[in-house]
């Protein structure tokens, strides 16, 4: 599903990312885990071109480098950044209706709608809310629903953990697992790895701007290093 | 008779202020969506009554069609600067903006005063409206036309905004352009549109001002164009409601401080309040406290 090769950030004369090689296929969860500041981040802005990268990026082998962050979307790349970003002076249903932005068809958002509203119950409780005045939990689902209008073949979430509490990231990564079920391949970042490495079919292991480790998501889980560096002995 | 000359000024300060009004949207969208004070606002507003000018009272075309010429001239002219002076600055430093968008201010009023010279033209008086009549008041034709016209399209603009898709994309990318670019959004694309909404508002806004005072000269953009950016600054620059507002309370303190006051002092007021303004809420009547986006 999406292939990428030799990939390399540069902010001035740092390296933040080093040529990195990873590849999610079709209907598994991959995370790419690693600690603060190893570049996860960069990775993802990299990979829906909000910023500019050397290296190549395959969508289900069309070659996506030279695209514009906006044409991405178009093929069916969706991204829920870090610390969500969602548009706070606007209410949860314009957001929605942002994240269909390229969806001209009145009757297919609407029926959208409904189906990420079945996700994010909250948030239909919420539609006439300004996604300012929401919770951190509601804003982590109101960016993911907004994400799913676009109808992505692909999902890429950056650190849905964030800030919140124990339960609530684990309703939060029930609902990926939901999402990935019903036929949405997931590239998942978190510095969480513990939880991150339960619900994953393959994992890469990040550290300043190199891919140090990977495998399924049980490998890692048990390899030593991994238990050492992070999920706490 | 007391009553009756409030009313005159008050009518009179409604008009400048819808005029400032029109002005003021296209600094206050500008800036909202590329952060920038686009400088060159201003002398759009010369640009289009030369315009009108020109294809009406030169070339002797329908008037109808002059407007629409002069306005499609305008909005054309607002999307090349963009394209031309502001968007390889995208990444540049603000100071750099700022030098390049006075620059081309500098740069429209020569290039008129070139084709035009500097003599000041009459512009032509096409409105033959009666005037309105309340009581023993006579409201010109050019007076409520002004304001009727730029009451319509601030509610045309306001559902624009609020309430199409367009206008969805415009306040999403002067949210946060990096969140909108996830959205499949275009952000090349939307301010372009919002510099051709601008120099549109700003051209209808020339040729308005026009009707009330009857001279185009290449400098005619500078003192409007001042004043609706103060409107802009006072009602809190990116926002569209303290815009009109600004607008409002700039106009009406204008004309009532040269009617009760002195015409003298009027621009020391208007500049007084912009300098307590600025001291007291930097961000404006109805600006948010501007914080810095990644
Ligand atoms: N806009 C930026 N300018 C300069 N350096 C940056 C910028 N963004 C991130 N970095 C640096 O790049 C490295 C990787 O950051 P990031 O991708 O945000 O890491 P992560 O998401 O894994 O925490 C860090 O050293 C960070 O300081
Ligand atoms: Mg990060």
């Amino acid at each position: 599903m999406l292939k990428v090769k030799d990939l390399a950030v540069k902010y001035g004369m740092i390296e933040a990312v080093k040529g990195v090689s990873f590849q999610v296929k079709k209907g598994e969860i991959v995370s790419l885990i690693g600690a603060n500041g190893a570049g996860k981040t960069t990775i993802m802005h990299a990979l829906s071109k909000l910023i500019d990268y050397e290296g190549e990026v395959f969508l289900e082998d069309k070659n996506i480098s030279k695209l514009k962050a906006f044409q991405i979307v178009k093929e069916s790349l969706a991204q829920v950044p870090e610390r969500r970003r969602v548009f706070s002076d606007m209410s949860v249903e314009e957001n929605l209706k942002l994240g269909a932005y390229l969806n001209s068809n009145n009757q297919e958002i609407q029926s959208d709608m409904e189906k990420v509203y079945k996700y994010f119950p909250r948030l239909s409780e919420r539609k006439n809310q300004l996604a300012g005045t929401l919770s951190g939990g509601e804003q982590q689902m109101l960016a993911m629903a907004r994400a799913l209008m676009s109808r992505p073949k692909i999902l890429l979430l950056d650190e849905p953990s964030m800030g919140l509490a124990p339960l609530l990231i684990k309703e939060i990564f029930n609902i990926i697992q939901e999402i990935n079920k019903n036929g949405t391949t997931i590239l998942l970042v978190e510095q969480n790895a513990k939880m991150a490495l339960a619900i994953s079919d393959y994992a890469y292991v990040l550290e300043t701007g190199k891919i140090i480790l990977e495998g399924s998501g049980k490998q890692l889980s048990d390899s030593q290093e991994v238990k050492k560096a992070y999920l706490g002995g | 008779m007391e009553l009756s000359q409030f009313i005159m000024q008050f009518v009179n300060g409604l008009n400048v202020g819808s005029i400032y009004a029109l002005i003021a949207l296209g600094y206050t969208m500008v800036y909202g969506i590329a952060k920038l004070i686009n400088f060159a606002h201003g002398d759009l507003i010369m640009v289009g009554s030369y315009g009108v000018f020109y294809f009406y009272t030169v070339l002797k075309l329908p008037l109808w069609i002059a407007i629409v010429l002069a306005i499609l001239l305008c909005v054309i002219l607002g999307a090349l600067i963009e394209k031309i002076a502001y968007k390889p600055l995208r990444k540049a430093s603000k100071i750099s903006l700022l030098i390049t968008a006075i620059g081309m201010s500098y740069l429209l009023q020569s290039t008129f005063q070139l084709i035009f010279t500097a003599n000041p033209k009459v512009f032509p008086n096409f409105i033959n409206l009666p005037a309105l009549k309340l009581g023993d008041i006579l409201i010109g034709a050019n007076y409520y036309l002004t304001f009727l016209i730029s009451i319509f399209l601030l509610i045309a603009l306001n559902i624009l905004v609020k309430h199409t898709k367009v206008g969805r994309a415009m306040r999403a990318v002067s949210q946060d352009a990096g969140a909108a670019q996830l959205m499949g959004i275009d952000v090349d694309k939307t301010i372009s549109i919002t510099f051709m909404i601008g120099s549109g508002l700003a051209a209808i806004a020339g040729i308005l001002y026009c009707c009330l005072y009857p001279v185009v000269s290449p400098y005619l953009g500078a003192v409007p164009g001042i004043k609706a950016f103060i409107a802009a600054v006072l009602g809190g620059i990116g926002s569209i409601p303290g815009a009109v507002l600004g607008a409002f309370i700039l106009g009406m303190v204008e004309v009532m401080s040269k009617a009760y006051l002195s015409s003298a002092l009027s621009d020391t007021i208007v500049f007084s309040i912009l300098i307590i303004m600025l001291i007291f809420k930097p961000s404006g009547i109805l600006g948010k406290n501007l914080k810095e986006k990644v």
